[in-house]
């Protein structure tokens, strides 16, 4: 096991969808992907966005695309023009779910060409 | 006509306001047989509505006409056609504003198509009156309360007028509100005569769709290994070519910056996701778990297997209706104690505006310390906690506009009556804008009517 962030196995990019956003995670190997889909629940993502997100984490697979995707149910501030925010769309969520540190195990990191 | 066993398809604009580049040197660069064009956003349909509200001749994307005053010759020689949903609450003006341009360069015979029938603003009464809710699709309230506020209501229509409209031998589609797929997928439908039934091959043309929908966000631009991505002044936006059994190959024209590979076409397939299962659009809904993913190099990402099931038996409407105002406004402050001042500066503006009786809830008030860990609230950030400066960015909104207004006189003030180096400020006063609010809600497929109509210069005027 070797404690680092998530960026280290995973890319993600993220968007508004209504008065929340939508974070996709986006494995950098298969193990990485299997790792993940253990590892990154929706719970430990309500806990790591407990600072932006006052509403709830929804999960979704996408085997085929090796990402998880998961929807913050109100992270915008109202979403929308309503919201006073610098990030009003969300489009820095991705940026923030990577720097999320993990103890992940040293095959997986090696799984990964960097 | 339904003859070509491969059709390039690009796209040149992400949103209103995305560079004209992107289009021009589409056209320039390399072959390609159809560029569309995404002009429309949720809030852009409200904006819109009120240009038209003050004068009759606007209320559509004018971004659109500059842009075919620069490229029109040279796409039509090329032979490549042009699909935009430019025309956004107004797309015969739109039709009228392109003519000219026609006119202008000595183009006649240029064709000139406009799909109408997503604007259902004028008949909302009349729909409600028969009984539908308009129920909003996020909240669950009906609309009737705000009814009075709706400021623009227009039907996502699907892909089918669009390939109608080619039918007809249209050189340049405009459209009001469509799914951004959809400009992607009605080009396909009329080069390969797919129909309703052929639901793999539409999903395969929605898939197609959504990836090409914001431009260069799938070669290589907003992508997590930025440094990676060479050349990125000069990105390729994307091009799709596609078969008619629904394969397709992402690609970027050849010398462009940028990159195409399964990574950066991932990032753009999870970009403003859902349940990737059930991805809605009125002609199909399309499966997103259910494809092949090739990176077969040279910027090239093949796509084949897409799954598709029957439509829903209705169209997803989006309304924008008037939700009150906002003011923000920003000073910079610099160190030593940057954040310490700006906390400082901050309570100050409340406390004066609390002396004046102006008084904002929680709920109703924004304080961010630009340069402090705003974006990533919560999560830790080496070095956030005492930056060289910072920029402090306050705000307020609520339904009373004099209230709101009453925001934006007391950040100046702080210059000469806050603490020690607060500059940046420029600007004038914040002053209250109106905000628009979205909302979505679903309305029966038979309750619309979409029509397709081709025109042409007439000798003496626009027809």
């Amino acid at each position: 096991m070797t404690h680092a962030t998530l960026d280290q196995i995973a890319y993600a990019r993220s968007g508004d969808k209504g008065e929340g956003s939508n974070v996709g995670v986006i494995a950098r190997s298969e193990a990485a992907y299997r790792f993940l889909r253990d590892a990154l629940t929706e719970e430990v993502v309500q806990e790591h966005f407990k600072g932006i997100n006052h509403g709830g984490v929804r999960r979704f697979e996408a085997p085929n695309m090796g990402v998880l995707n998961f929807l913050l149910e109100d992270s915008l501030g109202g979403g929308g023009s309503a919201s006073l925010k610098t990030d009003a769309q969300g489009k820095t969520h991705g940026l923030a779910l990577l720097r999320m540190e993990m103890d992940i195990p040293d095959e997986v990191l090696q799984s990964v060409e960097r | 006509m339904k003859s070509k066993d491969k059709v390039l398809i690009a796209n040149g604009q992400g949103f209103w306001g995305d560079s004209i580049l992107g289009p021009v040197r589409l056209i320039e660069e390399g072959p390609l047989d159809y560029l569309t064009l995404d002009y429309l956003a949720e809030v852009t349909m409200s904006i819109m509505q009120k240009l038209k509200t003050r004068d009759p001749s606007k209320g559509y994307a004018t971004d659109f006409v500059t842009l075919l005053d620069r490229v029109l010759p040279k796409a039509m020689e090329k032979g490549v056609k042009i699909v935009a949903n430019a025309g956004g609450v107004n797309p015969m003006a739109c039709k009228d504003a392109v003519l000219e341009v026609v006119r202008k360069h000595g183009l006649e015979g240029v064709k000139v198509a406009v799909v109408e029938g997503d604007d259902i603003l004028d008949e909302l009464d009349g729909l409600m009156g028969g009984g539908e809710a308009f129920t909003n699709m996020d909240t669950g309230e009906p609309l009737a309360p705000v009814r009075d506020n709706v400021t623009s209501a227009n039907v996502y229509l699907g892909a089918f007028p669009i390939a109608e409209a080619l039918n007809q031998g249209a050189d340049i589609v405009i459209t009001g509100r469509g799914t951004d797929p959809g400009l992607v997928i009605g080009p396909l439908i009329h080069e390969f005569g797919w129909t309703e039934a052929d639901l793999d091959q539409l999903a395969a043309g929605t898939v197609a769709g959504h990836i090409l929908e914001c431009g260069a966000q799938c070669t290589g631009g907003n992508y997590t290994d930025w440094k990676s991505i060479e050349n990125m002044a000069m990105i390729g936006y994307p091009i799709v070519e596609a078969c008619p059994d629904g394969t397709f190959t992402v690609t970027k024209h050849e010398g462009t910056g940028g990159r195409v590979s399964r990574d950066t076409v991932v990032h753009q397939l999870s970009y403003e996701m859902g349940d990737p299962a059930n991805y809605i659009t009125p002609d199909v809904v399309a499966d997103f778990t259910s494809f092949h993913i090739d990176d077969e190099g040279n910027d090239r990402v093949r796509i084949s297997g897409v799954k598709g099931a029957p439509a829903t038996p209705t169209y997803k409407v989006s309304m924008s209706f008037q939700d009150g105002w906002k003011s923000v406004g920003q000073l910079t402050i610099s160190g030593p104690d940057a954040l310490a001042k700006a906390r400082l500066a901050s309570e100050i503006v409340w406390d004066r505006l609390k002396y004046d009786g102006f008084e904002y809830a929680a709920e109703e008030r924004l304080v961010e310390f630009v340069g402090a860990n705003v974006c990533h609230e919560g999560v830790a950030v080496p070095g956030s906690d005492e930056p060289s400066e910072v920029v402090l960015r306050l705000g307020v909104k609520g339904p009373d506009r004099a209230k709101v207004n009453r925001f934006g006189s007391e950040l100046v003030p702080l210059v000469t009556s806050g603490p020690p180096g607060v500059t940046g400020f420029a600007g004038g006063r914040p002053k209250a804008t109106e905000i628009i609010g979205y909302w979505p809600a679903l309305l029966d497929k038979t309750k619309v009517s979409s029509t397709v109509s081709v025109h042409e210069l007439q000798p003496g005027g626009p027809s």
